[in-house]
């Protein structure tokens, strides 16, 4: 009885600070919506600044290093001068070898989209057959091993041999590349789906097809999607290099060209594009690993 | 009444390179239409080997499962198991987990339309509906395991298995499944295998319990009937002499003639 009477008392004084709260709160509120949008900028300058203040102390220390005449590479300010049509306009077509390194990139990103799509495809089923079945591991795990360590380079010549043209040879080392990734980290991700969901699939007798789309491939996409973020980045690496050694269109055939007719600002901006398109493609491939493994990652 | 599933002589080993270890030994039960039987034992006495053994996920060494006079040796939907860490799929909603099993069991004899309220239904009958565009990980513990009851309630099983089902809850919530298990279990009169190692679950859920001895090599000690009338109300039973007399039966056989010597 005591403490009703004292709750019922509490209400009475409350008038007073209640009404010094009306007044605060707006203000708060309005300040808060006044910061949302500095805060929104402020995080935004947080992540860009500081990588525009290191480039633009890399292209400074490079300018002094190399900016005096007779230098072995040339300054920021002689890439402008030289190449800067390969820089404002990537998309100009001015004769069969002479059209923009956008195109060029294109072309190597199409060489890349087949072989690392080829690679993402095989390396998903192989790697969930080595995944389920011990058999398939212990005959084939030895020699993935082995032949992962091979070199993409490794692969070119054989590759000419066999299909005597340079496109599906470069086409071969990039699948060859990034195949090994997508593959064993598939078998990993296999190996690792709960005994739980397995046992769902059993007592909901799931065939193989079923098991395989519904179960296998959403449990493992995380893993999937690691092989196959670091199987884009060695099918960008390689492609640079086959191309370099099999010619016809491409960057990496570009570099090679440049060197051979001494066009040294040409390679600088070719590097530039090779490092900008293997970020977005990275990115790419991990922005869609997780839109698609929202729900997984979270069990 | 006759016998609906039935164990017959079931024993268990496990190799391990040379060594053996069995771990159950001639299990004999008779279960009936009906009925709800719990498992209560010590753990690691098999009492989860046996419940596997029932849903086929493990095969049996010797002896036989069988279900309406048929051997069971597989897994299938006619015995539908909740799992003690519910397995629901987090990739899936909630209605799409259900919908997973419903589509697999019922697609070729339902339509799209009846399999859909068919999966409403059930996800009503455990009072889930609300959740149902939910993933699991947005859902409280309770709430994953209702929806694993509703998965197993909507393939229409024969007999519905149950692994430690509320085993991770917390006191209330589990409370609360239990006397949703009952609701269910009045109107749909279905058939429950229940592992547990809750002494007041098994008395306030099962019609009989089947107290398991110490492993290695467990078997059935003691098979109690439970003679409550149902609907049993769990705050009415506290004083009832026979729910106390069942309570110190079980009591009796875990703590004084089978005691966990391994205890920590």
């Amino acid at each position: 009885m005591t403490l009703a009477v004292v709750k019922s008392q509490e209400p009475v004084t409350p008038p007073a600070p209640a009404e010094a709260k009306v007044i605060a709160l707006p203000t708060s509120q309005k300040s808060s919506f006044a910061e949302m949008l500095p805060r929104y900028a402020s995080s935004f300058a947080s992540n860009v600044v500081p990588p525009l203040i290191t480039a633009a102390l890399i292209l400074l220390v490079w300018q002094i290093a190399f900016g005096n005449p007779g230098a072995t590479l040339p300054s920021p300010v002689q890439v402008w001068k030289d190449a800067s049509d390969l820089i404002v306009d990537p998309f100009f077509v001015t004769g069969p070898q002479d059209i923009g390194l956008g195109w060029r990139t294109l072309t190597s990103l199409q060489r890349v989209g087949i072989g690392f799509g080829l690679a993402a495809v095989v390396g998903v089923m192989v790697g969930a057959l080595v995944g389920q079945s011990v058999w398939a591991m212990r005959g084939l795990d030895p020699i993935f091993q082995i032949l992962r360590t091979v070199p993409p380079l490794a692969w070119l010549p054989i590759s000419l041999a066999a299909f005597r043209d340079s496109s599906p040879s470069a086409i071969f080392v990039i699948f060859i590349t990034s195949i090994w990734p997508i593959l064993i980290n598939t078998a990993v991700g296999v190996r690792n789906i709960p005994q739980d969901y397995r046992n769902v699939a059993q007592v909901l007798r799931l065939n193989t097809f079923e098991f395989f789309w519904k179960i296998m491939l959403p449990s493992a996409a995380p893993y999937i999607f690691t092989g196959l973020r670091i199987g884009i980045g060695l099918a960008w690496l390689a492609i640079v290099a086959a191309e370099m050694l099999t010619g016809g269109v491409g960057i990496g055939f570009f570099i090679w060209d440049a060197w051979n007719s001494s066009r040294l600002s040409d390679i600088v901006v070719a590097l530039f594009y090779i490092g900008l398109v293997g970020f977005v493609l990275d990115r790419i491939v991990g922005a869609l690993g997780s839109l698609v493994t929202r729900g997984t990652a979270a069990a | 009444m006759s016998a609906y599933l039935k164990l017959d002589h079931i024993s268990k080993s496990f190799r391990r390179g040379s060594s053996e270890t069995e771990v159950l030994r001639d299990i004999n039960l008779t279960i009936h239409k009906g009925e709800i039987v719990s498992i209560i034992g010590h753990s690691g006495c098999g009492k989860s080997t046996l419940l596997n053994l029932i849903a086929g996920l493990t095969p049996v060494t010797t002896g036989g499962v069988l279900l309406e006079d048929r051997e069971v040796n597989a897994p299938g939907p006619e015995r539908a198991v909740v799992f003690q860490n519910h397995s629901l799929l987090p990739w899936l909603t909630v209605y799409d987990n259900v919908a997973l099993a419903v589509d697999k069991v019922f697609g070729n004899s339902k339509s799209r339309a009846e399999r859909r309220s068919w999966i409403l239904h059930n996800l009503d009958l455990v009072q889930m509906t609300h959740a149902k565009d939910k993933r699991p990980s947005e859902i409280s513990g309770g709430m994953k395991q209702r929806v694993g009851i509703a998965r197993a309630l909507a393939i229409e099983p024969k007999i519905l298995l149950l692994d430690e089902p509320f085993g991770a809850l917390d006191a209330l919530t589990r409370a609360h499944l239990q006397d949703s298990v009952m609701q269910i279990h009045a109107s749909l009169k279905n058939t429950m295998i229940m592992i547990t190692h809750d002494v007041d679950e098994a008395v306030l859920l099962s019609d009989r319990i089947v107290m398991m001895t110490n492993g290695p090599s467990a078997t059935i000690g003691e098979v109690l009937d439970v003679k409550l009338a149902r609907p049993r109300k769990r705050l009415d039973l506290v004083a009832d002499r026979s729910y106390i007399a069942a309570r110190e039966a079980v009591l009796k056989f875990l703590y004084e003639r089978h005691r966990f010597v391994e205890a920590a």
